[in-house]
C-alpha cells in the first residue's frame, strides 16, 4: 500500500548506520534482515506443508519414518481425498458452509451498509454514539454468548438449522463491517453528495448511484472479510448443529472425522487442507483487500 | 430542444409518489437504515447477553427451564478446583501467548518494514495463518504433537540426535499448556504483524532523519521514536489480542479438548463442556460470565494504561 512512500527512509534506517561501510552493511542486512525473516516464514508455513505432505501420503509412508524420509513422499497417492470426496458428506459440509458463509456475508453487508451510511452521512443527533455502540457490540466475544444463544436458537425453532448461522454470525460481522465502511465513506467528499441533492436527486438514489459505487472497495473488503470470518467460525456452529449433515467444515472435521482410537491422519489433514483452500484461493485473489481491511478496521 | 427536456424532467420530479417522499424523509430515513443492523445485533446480541447473565442466576438445564438461585452457581465454582484451574490457565494462556505474539509480531513488522523483493507475496504469506480456519491449523499441530509421529520428535531424535525418547507434548499438564500457546502464537503472529506495519508506515522518515542528524543509535530510534509512535495502535491491537485470546475455544478444543486431567480447560472450553455438553446451561452461563470481570480489567488496562500518550499528545498522530 504505502510501501513506495516509507521505505526509502525506512530501509535507510533500519539496515545501516551511516559510517558503516558496503560490504559491512550487507553482511549485516543479511544476518539482521533475511535470516530472520527466513526463519518466520519457514515456521510460519510448515504446518501448511505438512498438511499437504500429510494428505497425499500412503498411509505406510506416513506411519514408517524409518525407511521414509517424513518431510517428502515417495509414492504420492489421492486415497485421502478419495475416502474424503466419496466416503465422507464431505461435499455436503462444503455446500452447507458454503451457503451460510455467502448467506450471511449478503445479510451483514446490507444492514451495514445502510448503518454506516446513516451513522456517516445522514448525521443525526447522538449518532456518534451508534457508532461507539456497534464497535462495543465487536468486543463481546462469541465465548460468553453462545450459551444463551444456544437457547434464543431453540426458542426460534432454528436448532440444528444452517439458516440459525446465517442469522446469528452477522453480530460477529455487522460491527466489524459498520466500522469499514464507515471509514470508507468518510474518505468520499461529501460535496459529490450535495451536488446530487442540489440536483434534486433522493437520498436513496445518492447512495446507490454515487455513494455505494465510489464504496465498491471498502464492500470488496468488507464482504471477503465476512466471508473468512464465517467461512472460520466455529463455537457457534459446534453449538447450534446437531445433525452430521448440517455441520460445517470446521465442525465436521473435528467431530465427524476423528473416530476410534486410530486417528486417520492422512484423511483428516486431507479435509484441513480441503477446508482451508477456499479461503485461501479467496485471500490469494483479493490480498490487497484484506490487508487494507484489516488495518482500516484497526486504524479506525 | 434542450430547454423543452430540461422543463420536462423538473415536472417529472416535481411528482414523486408518497413512497419516494416517504424514504427522503431523513428521521424516516434513519430509522430504516438502522433497523437491520440494530435489529440484528439486539436480538443475536444484546438480549442473549442478558439472557446469559440471568442464567448464570438459575440452574437452568437443557430441556428445563430453571428457578432463579441466587449465586448458588457462583458459591458453586468458588468451591469448584477445576474452575479455579480454568482460571489460572486462561490467565496464564493469555499473558504468555500475549507476550510472545507481541514480541515476534513486532518483530517482524520491523523486518516487513524494510526493503526487499518480493516484499508483497512475502507479506501476503505472512498473514495466512490468520486466513485459515483456526480449527483446521489446530488439527496440523495435533498432528504436529502426535506422540509418536510428531515431525519435531522425529527432527529432535533421529536427525539431530538432542534426545533419546520422542517428545510427550499432550500427554502431561505442562507440556500440554505450553505446546497449546505455541500454537496459539503461531496463528496470533500475523495478525500483529500486519497490523503493527500499517502503524510503523505512518511514522514520518523524517523523525529518524532528523534523530540520525542528532546521532542517535539504532536502539536510540527504536526506543525514542517507533515505540512512542506505536502506542495507540499498539494499545488497540493488544486490546484486540488479549479479548479474543483470553475467550479463545478453538484451539483448546481441537487439540486437547481440556485434557489430559482437564489442565489445559480454558473458561470458554470448561463453559462448553458444562454447559452444552453437560447440559448443565445454569453453571456454563455462570462460567461465561465469571469471564467478564477479566475482560473489563484486562481491556481497560491495556487501552488506558497504553494509550494514555495519545492523550498527551493530541491528535498529531492520527
Amino acid at each position: 500500500m504505502t510501501d513506495v512512500t516509507a521505505s526509502p527512509g525506512n530501509s535507510n534506517v533500519a539496515s545501516a548506520t551511516p559510517d558503516t561501510m558496503a560490504w559491512d552493511s550487507r553482511a549485516r542486512r543479511v544476518v539482521m534482515i533475511y535470516l530472520p525473516l527466513a526463519c518466520f516464514i519457514l515456521i510460519l508455513l510448515f504446518p501448511f506443508y505438512w498438511m499437504a505432505v500429510t494428505s497425499f501420503k500412503p498411509n505406510a509412508e506416513l506411519l514408517n519414518y524409518k525407511e521414509h524420509n517424513p518431510f517428502w513422499i515417495t509414492s504420492p497417492t489421492l486415497l485421502h481425498i478419495k475416502h474424503l470426496l466419496f466416503e465422507t458428506s464431505y461435499p455436503r459440509w462444503l455446500k452447507t458452509t458454503m451457503m451460510v458463509a455467502i448467506g450471511s456475508t449478503f445479510l451483514s453487508l446490507f444492514a451495514s451498509t445502510l448503518a454506516a451510511y446513516a451513522i456517516e452521512r445522514l448525521r443525526f443527533r447522538g449518532s456518534p454514539y451508534v457508532g461507539l455502540g456497534i464497535y462495543l457490540a465487536y468486543l463481546v466475544p462469541p465465548s460468553i454468548l453462545f450459551i444463551p444463544l444456544a437457547t434464543v436458537i431453540v426458542q426460534f425453532g432454528l436448532f440444528d438449522s444452517p439458516l440459525a448461522l446465517i442469522l446469528v454470525y452477522p453480530t460477529f460481522l455487522v460491527p466489524f463491517c459498520t466500522w469499514l465502511l464507515i471509514g470508507y465513506f468518510k474518505s468520499i467528499p461529501y460535496e459529490l453528495e450535495e451536488c446530487a441533492l442540489v440536483d434534486g436527486a433522493t437520498r436513496l438514489q445518492i447512495l446507490r448511484r454515487i455513494t455505494l459505487p465510489l464504496a465498491v472497495p471498502g464492500l470488496i473488503s468488507a464482504g471477503i472479510f465476512s466471508f473468512t470470518l464465517s467461512w472460520n467460525e466455529f463455537i457457534y456452529a459446534l453449538a447450534f448443529i446437531q445433525s452430521g449433515a448440517n455441520k460445517t467444515v470446521p465442525v465436521a472435521i473435528v467431530t465427524e472425522l476423528i473416530t476410534g482410537d486410530v486417528y486417520q491422519w492422512g484423511a483428516l489433514m486431507a479435509g484441513s487442507l480441503l477446508g482451508s483452500l477456499p479461503v485461501a484461493l479467496f485471500y490469494s485473489l483479493f490480498v490487497d483487500y484484506y490487508v487494507s481491511s484489516l488495518t482500516g478496521a484497526v486504524k479506525e | 430542444m434542450s430547454v423543452t427536456t430540461i422543463s420536462s424532467r423538473t415536472y417529472e420530479q416535481r411528482q414523486p409518489n408518497w413512497l419516494v417522499r416517504l424514504f427522503d424523509y431523513k428521521p424516516f430515513l434513519i430509522v430504516m437504515c438502522l433497523a437491520p443492523a440494530i435489529g440484528l445485533l439486539a436480538v443475536f446480541l444484546t438480549y442473549p447477553l442478558g439472557l446469559g447473565i440471568w442464567l448464570a442466576f438459575t440452574d437452568t438445564t437443557i430441556g428445563q427451564r430453571g428457578v432463579f438461585i441466587g449465586l448458588e452457581n457462583f458459591q458453586y465454582l468458588l468451591k469448584d478446583p477445576l474452575w479455579w484451574n480454568a482460571v489460572f490457565y486462561s490467565i496464564f494462556y493469555t499473558a504468555v501467548a500475549t507476550f510472545g505474539k507481541f514480541a515476534l509480531g513486532f518483530w517482524l513488522a520491523l523486518l516487513l518494514n524494510n526493503h526487499f523483493p518480493f516484499k508483497s507475496l512475502i507479506r501476503a504469506i505472512v498473514l495466512l495463518p490468520w486466513i485459515v480456519p483456526t480449527v483446521l491449523s489446530a488439527l496440523a499441530f495435533w498432528w504436529i504433537y502426535d506422540p509418536q509421529f510428531s515431525i519435531i520428535s522425529y527432527l529432535l531424535v533421529d536427525v539431530l540426535h538432542l534426545r533419546d525418547s520422542n517428545v510427550d507434548f499432550l500427554g502431561s499438564p505442562w507440556p500440554a499448556r505450553f505446546s497449546l500457546i505455541v500454537a496459539n502464537i503461531w496463528r496470533g503472529i500475523p495478525f500483529v504483524a500486519i497490523s503493527l506495519l500499517a502503524g510503523l508506515q505512518t511514522i514520518s522518515p523524517s523523525l529518524y532523519e532528523a534523530a540520525m542528524l542528532d546521532g542517535a543509535t539504532s536502539w536510540q530510534r527504536f526506543r525514542y521514536i517507533t515505540f512512542p509512535m506505536m502506542m495507540p495502535i499498539l494499545a488497540i491491537v493488544m486490546t484486540f489480542s488479549i479479548i479474543f485470546t483470553f475467550t479463545d475455544f478453538q484451539l483448546v478444543y481441537a487439540i486437547t479438548r481440556g485434557g489430559p486431567v482437564n489442565s489445559t480447560h480454558l473458561l470458554a472450553t470448561l463453559a462448553f463442556q458444562r454447559g452444552i455438553a453437560g447440559g448443565e446451561l445454569g453453571e456454563g452461563a455462570a462460567i461465561a460470565v465469571s469471564m467478564i470481570p477479566f475482560l473489563v480489567f484486562a481491556t481497560l488496562f491495556s487501552y488506558f494504561g497504553l494509550a494514555r500518550r495519545k492523550w498527551q499528545q493530541g491528535e498529531a498522530n492520527d
